[in-house]
């Protein structure tokens, strides 16, 4: 989703703001018990669509995005509280009901939705506003009361006091008052300096209930007559149910009924392990007459034909084509991705409640206003008629963002077929979700550069064969041009390096597999071919990779930020501690993604027998102000893991159609011992703040791949690198 | 009806004999902190402890723990192992998604409660069976490591 963002949300966030509140405000004021302030019973306070005052004295933060692992219901809430001068120890956080009016995301919508490491970057200052406009308002309900000018009133730690006279009042005793005043005219911010919570490290607001077991995912929730359902899916993508023989399964204790939807068929029963044994017991037969029956090796050999051919131009500068048959030296290499699944810990779920007129549902998800559409849609229902109760979500990586909403629409489909009977909650088991499809797409990528006799980059070619993620969904319209899907080629098109002639061209592909979003989206294969080519070169022209980069980034000095702390934390250029019987490398990368620029430099052990260790990442990152340093520094640490589980050991694999993983036995994610040290610096800085949740994973797999050359004069140019036959 | 000793409490569950003793704890039992990832003892988000010892109860059907003391994350705050490992996440700030982390501190209690002192090795040991996407596990490790410290303060 890179490239949506606008390059300054900032008065858009205000506008919205504002409109937003107006809109609410009448509404929400009529809400209001009239009781004494102050009462300890009182009703909530709603000053906006994102605070809300308790009369306990706490304030609940109404968060827009999903909390899916990344922070944000710490990162969003410090805005707010900062602007009100909140304690944060008083700070609530509850997720938002779907409305794309209210909460609209401002960096991709309409609609409401997580995505794109766009959370921080499009609440900046709507949460601010929110937090200043909260404040001022209950600043206004003192001076009411005490008969005194607003400006002799100070707030500090979620207390008003008037200075003269030394009165004080929290926040909950106005809070009643303060939702009776008007939405100031002028909203004003901090400037940074008076910054006292933005930039500090506060423990995040859902530390302990995810620690002692309490925190409510989609598979925790249990409603009275609820059924448990699990869905019989076809083994190849595009099949259909022909017909299914249910006899043995209505004989499992515990199954209810057995259904047909347009995904499979559904077997209900009052527990999961019913329902599996159910479902084990299905005979289904499947018309594959349209399915999919390519294998990933038949799907490369089309990929590398059209290589072989020119694509779709996504960008060019000056003529690659003459500069490279004029090169004095050709350098030519080729790069293969596989699909890759999210495999969050949290297998797919949702629960939908049905009353014919009326849909509740219970999720986790990132794209909240287009699984509310999209539910509507299977029940007859308009979106409004669709609420939903935004729980945290066991992980997604993006799987939970899908333009079609494959398994909110499953778990309406299933509601629909039972007419709303009971409530239903729709589980997937983890080989459901490991051969369910919406994978990271399979990509080939050429390069080709030219270097001068100097050793100069005169030529860069670049050619990506991949299907495209938007294609067929509401998103193509918005974010197609000219036949290019920007997350196929983001990373490689965007190449920050001086290059006087560079071409980037693109196949995109129609492939029955079901592709989406995966952590960093395009830059998951753009990072790792280009980064590797540029360390090709340098060996080539005999210049260090460092030197190499920076006197290719001149006009980029927040790519060479990062580099230059990264390289300099690392002790690039000083040699590696001998380990024993091992080869020792050092490899570096650099790439910006969604508006965050990150560097990393990885150290690894290559034993004789070819084994890989990863020993340590030294990461840097610019996301502009850091509003959380511990939550930025967490994120880093997370998607270098991430990014080293795809490095290491991710391939899903297509054999006649079929997915040959299905559980983590076969699809193995990066385990504690695998796991390297991490040193993470931040990057100083007063630009507007852009996301983390993304942007650390794409260096990790180049870098550890250069520290393998370095290690062993092996150039890996396919993922997962396999030293070893 | 299997006959469990919960957290100190016999508590009865309508289940078959061989159903795995995560989901009578998941679906007739209302301890849902013990989490589904794998259902084939993978990835560890199901650990819990039987008589003090990490097992997967994805795998381990009811009547095999019948007569045997059973503690989940709802409970484990009550051992001084797991009061200080809940503490350490905390302190640390460990988790992210959050889903995985009750297994990964039913592990990282039952280690510590049996290697009051545990090594890199031995974390790597105990804690290998335990898969986080999120990969939190510097944190996991340091937090395990502050964990021994305040354990050993507490003692």
């Amino acid at each position: 989703m890179k490239g949506l963002i606008a390059m300054s949300l900032e008065n858009p966030q205000r506008r919205v703001f504002l409109q937003a509140a107006a809109l609410a405000g009448g509404g929400f004021v009529i809400g209001i018990a009239p009781r004494e302030a102050g009462a300890a019973d009182a009703a909530p306070a709603v000053l906006n669509p994102f605070v809300r005052v308790n009369a306990d004295n706490t304030v609940t933060v109404i968060v827009k995005h999903v909390e899916m692992g990344q922070g944000t219901y710490t990162g969003m809430p410090t805005l707010v509280a900062e602007e009100m001068d909140a304690d944060w120890a008083q700070i609530r956080v509850e997720g938002a009901p779907a409305d794309a009016k209210l909460y609209n995301n401002l960096a991709f919508g309409p609609m409401q939705g997580t995505g794109g490491s766009t959370a921080m970057a499009n609440s900046w200052t709507q949460l601010r506003m929110a937090g200043a406009a909260a404040r001022a308002m209950l600043v206004a309900a003192a001076a009411e009361k005490w008969k005194v000018p607003a400006d002799s009133i100070a707030v500090s730690n979620g207390v008003l006091t008037h200075r003269a006279t030394g009165r004080r009042l929290g926040f909950g005793a106005l809070a009643a008052d303060a939702a009776r005043q008007p939405l100031p005219a002028d909203i004003r911010l901090k400037e940074p300096k008076d910054f006292k919570l933005i930039g500090k490290r506060l423990a995040r607001k859902d530390g302990r209930d995810k620690t002692n077991g309490s925190a409510k995912f989609t598979s925790d929730v249990k409603l009275p007559g609820m059924l448990t359902a699990l869905v019989a899916h076809p083994p190849r993508f595009g099949a259909t149910v022909k017909s299914f023989n249910a006899s043995k399964t209505i004989m499992v204790k515990g199954v209810v009924e057995v259904v047909r939807i347009p995904s499979g068929v559904a077997v209900l029963a009052r527990d999961f392990w019913s329902a599996k044994q159910g479902r084990d017991a299905l005979l289904v037969e499947w018309d594959e007459s349209a399915a999919n029956r390519l294998g990933s090796t038949e799907i490369l050999d089309q990929y590398r034909a059209l290589a072989a051919k020119p694509g779709a131009v996504a960008r060019s500068e000056g003529n690659a084509a003459d500069a490279l048959a004029g090169a004095a030296k050709r350098i030519d290499a080729a790069y293969e991705f596989p699909f890759l699944a999210h495999a969050p810990m949290e297998p797919m779920d949702c629960v939908v409640k049905f009353d014919g007129d009326r849909c509740e549902v219970w999720s986790g998800e990132q794209f909240q206003t287009v699984d509310q559409a999209a539910i509507a849609g299977v029940l007859g229902l308009k979106p409004e008629q669709v609420s939903i109760n935004m729980l945290y979500a066991g992980g997604s990586f993006g799987r939970r963002a899908n333009p079609v909403a494959d398994f909110s629409v499953e778990a309406a489909q299933i509601a629909k077929a039972i007419r709303g009977q009971s409530p239903v909650k729709l589980v997937w088991t983890r080989e459901d979700d490991m051969r369910g499809g919406y994978y990271r797409p399979l990509y080939l990528h050429t390069l080709s550069a030219g270097l001068d006799a100097g050793g100069n980059i005169t030529a860069w070619q670049h050619r990506i064969v991949g299907q495209s993620i938007v294609a067929g969904t509401a998103f193509e319209g918005m974010l197609v041009k000219d036949g290019i899907d920007p997350t196929s080629v983001e990373g490689a098109s965007t190449l920050p390096y001086a290059i006087p002639n560079l071409l980037v061209d693109l196949h995109t592909t129609k492939i029955g597999v079901p592709v989406l979003w995966w952590r960093s989206v395009g830059s998951t294969h753009t990072a790792f071919s280009t980064e590797t080519f540029l360390d090709e070169l340098a060996a080539a022209a005999g210049r260090d990779p460092l030197e190499f980069r920076r006197a290719l980034l001149a006009k980029h000095p927040r790519h060479l930020g990062v580099l230059n702390l990264a390289a300099e934390k690392a002790g690039w250029g000083k040699p590696l501690a001998n380990i024993r019987d091992q080869a020792r490398g050092r490899g570096l990368a650099v790439h910006e993604s969604f508006h965050t620029f990150v560097a990393q430099v990885a150290e690894v052990s290559v034993g004789k027998d070819g084994a890989l260790k990863v020993d340590r990442v030294v990461c840097a990152v610019d996301c502009g102000v850091a509003v959380n340093p511990d939550v930025i520094r967490a994120q880093m640490e997370g998607a270098i893991g991430f990014g080293l589980s795809a490095a290491l050991h991710g391939a899903i694999t297509l054999k006649d159609g079929v997915v040959e993983q299905s559980n983590f036995h076969n699809y193995a994610p990066l385990r504690i011992n695998e796991m390297p040290r991490v040193e993470v610096y931040i990057v100083d800085s007063s630009e507007q703040p852009t996301g983390v949740g993304e942007p650390g994973l794409p260096p990790v797999a180049p870098a550890v791949a250069n520290a393998i050359h370095a290690a062993t004069g092996k150039r890996l140019r396919n993922l997962p690198l396999r030293l070893t036959a | 009806m299997a006959k469990l000793i919960v957290n100190g409490r016999l508590r009865e569950a309508d289940v078959a004999p061989d159903t795995p003793l995560l989901w009578a704890l998941r679906d007739h039992l209302e301890l849902t902190g013990t989490k589904y990832g794998c259902g084939m003892a993978l990835c560890g988000a199901c650990t819990v402890h039987i008589d003090g010892v990490a097992t997967r109860s994805c795998v381990t059907p009811v009547s095999a723990v019948a007569g045997k003391k059973i503690t989940t994350i709802e409970a484990v705050g009550a051992t001084r192992a797991g009061r200080a490992v809940q503490t350490a996440w905390e302190k640390l700030d460990v988790v992210q998604c959050g889903y995985c982390q009750s297994g990964q501190i039913m592990s990282a209690a039952a280690l510590l409660a049996k290697k009051p002192q545990p090594s890199d090795a031995d974390i790597d040991a105990a804690m290998t069976g335990n898969i986080c996407r999120c990969a939190t596990y510097v944190r996991i490790r340091a937090a395990i490591k502050t964990a021994a410290r305040l354990a050993e303060g507490a003692a």
